[in-house]
């Protein structure tokens, strides 16, 4: 029993259905619910793009323009076509999985800062369609969402959201664990070990990193879209250069290689800018500065860090 | 009957050429050895057999099929594995988990199963531990089944690629200087699993610079020197060739 409940699929994850259960009651007022809204979907990107960059080992720094396709595409089919949210969202996550297995093929030959520079050119270029296709978009000036409802039944209160993001949380991480935990998630960590000892034994390579790049493409285009839902307004700027880099950033500051290290990087990023509004002006210097300290002194990332400080506190200990 | 065929290959880099017009076969169920000073073009060799490098010129056939220029993975799958002289392990994986993804090919790797961990898979994974665990009794690493390989000394690495090539079920098995830095009884226990793949079945291609291990369980040699073949025969026939021993056995002391 306890060996069940020391594993990360049921350990873990009970830890985090009730800390997802509990923390509305450490809210002091409504206006939580909204920060903790964006922290939880902010994770399930990070738990999606970490399968690519902490276990794959391959980096995107476009993953914000799947995330922004996601939300247009929800917020088009349902305003324009008049789909059902629920549809409209697969439909939105089934094209930019085809988008991102069409780009990824090519770009994903590519290693280290070329393939960085691939990436950010992807979001680039969606960040740009967004805002200059203004029939399409509204351009600049943004799009209305309609609210998000399922047969008779309508999410209106940022509550609602936070239960949806929280069970969407829990879903998502099972099935990373699941993944990483597959032929198919040893293949793709050996990826990251050794790319030509993972080939000689039989894996294809190339097949692996693509769909992992699917993948979490497809995780971010979800969330994109129930963000649309969520806001009842998009811009083309969800899709910009500096939220590719913010997701990246909480994976890297969470932990690489580690599901709910990436759980924690987008839970603290995500809080950290509204504890430290105290500092106004300096906010950004001390958010910059925990950020570097962390890197310095945890470079594996926040969770694997404390993990194996533990882990040596309890060899020392009697 | 021959299970590898090296016809006429040549590897040329900026003119040099690492390999040139080079000509062999390999017979199923022997140690089948290639020696040579370095810089002689061995790794080279390897890496154009098992689709890492792609000829210049010449054809690869591999039983039967010429498999010339394809990639290492779909050669996998036609049942070649090797290890590598400067080692290509999975440092940021468990030593067990290496030689599970050495098993890749004979699992169940189907999206939705895997994604759902559905009971098909559960088992899969628990018969795929056992074999990997036995595996690595096997090239006797017992010690190391609970280890990470990031924590595992350089001779236990060596043995760890071994028993991740040999996950794969090979037909024929490239091995790149296994013995390359390990001290004498490590070298003869590598030698000893050697022989046991061997003796299980497995068409082994070694090279190696102990000669000692060499002329001991070799059933044949081939010399390369400069890209080309020098000679070639049993161990006792080369060592009797003069040119061999001119370039690199040298005289007997």
């Amino acid at each position: 029993m306890k060996a069940v409940l020391g594993t990360p699929r049921f350990g873990g994850l009970g830890l985090l259905a009730l800390i997802v259960g509990l923390a509305p009651l450490a809210f002091p007022n409504a206006y939580f619910y909204d920060v903790a809204v964006n922290a939880l979907f902010n994770a399930v990107v990070c738990v999606g793009l970490n399968l690519l960059i902490g276990y794959g080992g391959q980096i995107s720094l476009g993953h914000a323009g799947f995330f922004a396709l996601g939300a247009y595409g929800s917020a088009l089919l349902t305003g324009r076509l008049g789909l059902p949210p629920l549809a409209a969202l697969a439909a939105s996550a089934a094209a930019v999985g085809v988008l991102a297995l069409v780009v990824g093929r090519p770009i994903l030959k590519l290693k280290g800062h070329y393939l960085a520079m691939a990436t950010l050119g992807i979001g680039i270029i969606i960040h740009i369609v967004l805002k200059t296709e203004s029939a399409l978009t509204g351009g600049p000036d943004g799009l209305s969402v309609d609210s998000f409802s399922l047969l008779n039944f309508t999410v209106t209160s940022d509550r609602q959201w936070y239960w949806i993001g929280g069970g969407l949380l829990l879903i998502s991480v099972w099935l990373a664990l699941n993944i990483v935990d597959s032929p198919m998630g040893r293949a793709l960590r050996a990826v990251h070990g050794s790319e030509i000892g993972a080939e000689v034994v039989g894996v294809d390579t190339t097949r692996y990193k693509v769909f992992m790049f699917v993948i979490s493409a497809v995780f971010a285009s979800v969330v994109g879209s129930l963000f649309a839902h969520k806001n009842a307004f998009i811009t083309p700027d969800i899709g910009s250069f500096f939220r590719s880099i913010e997701m990246v950033t909480m994976v890297v500051l969470g932990g690489m290689a580690s599901t709910f290290g990436a759980v924690i990087g987008a839970v603290i990023l995500t809080l950290l800018p509204q504890l430290l509004a105290a500092f106004e002006d300096y906010e950004a210097m001390v958010l910059g500065g925990i950020m570097m300290g962390t890197m310095i002194f945890m470079p594996k990332g926040l969770l694997p860090s404390l993990l194996l400080l533990w882990a040596r506190q309890r060899e020392t200990a009697p | 009957m021959t299970l590898l065929a090296v016809e006429n290959l040549s590897k040329v880099f900026g003119g040099v050429h690492a390999v040139e017009d080079l000509s062999f076969a390999v017979t199923p169920g022997t140690i089948h050895s290639i020696i040579g000073p370095n810089g002689a073009g061995k790794t080279t060799l390897f890496n154009l057999i098992t689709g890492i490098y792609t000829p210049t010129s010449g054809r690869v056939r591999f039983a039967g099929a010429d498999v010339t220029g394809q990639r290492p993975f779909q050669l996998a799958r036609l049942g070649m594995s090797r290890t590598f002289q400067n080692l290509q392990i999975f440092f940021n994986m468990s030593a067990l988990e290496n030689v599970m993804v050495g098993h890749h090919l004979h699992l169940d790797r189907r999206f939705l199963p895997s994604l759902l961990r559905l009971p098909q898979v559960v088992a899969s994974d628990r018969a795929c531990r056992a074999t990997a665990t036995a595996l690595m009794e096997f090239v006797g690493l017992s010690r190391y089944v609970g280890a990470q390989a990031a924590a595992m000394p350089y001779g236990a690495l060596k043995r760890l690629e071994i028993a991740r090539a040999l996950a794969a079920k090979p037909r024929l098995l490239l091995l790149d200087e296994p013995a390359a830095g390990l001290n004498a009884t490590e070298s003869r226990e590598i030698d000893e699993v050697i022989q046991r793949v061997a003796e299980s079945g497995v068409t082994v291609v070694l090279v190696e610079h102990d000669m000692k291990m060499v002329m001991g369980i070799s059933d044949h040699v081939l010399v390369l020197d400069y890209g080309r073949k020098l000679a070639e025969g049993t161990p006792a026939e080369v060592r009797a060739n003069a040119e061999v021993v001119a370039a690199y056995l040298g005289a007997p002391a």
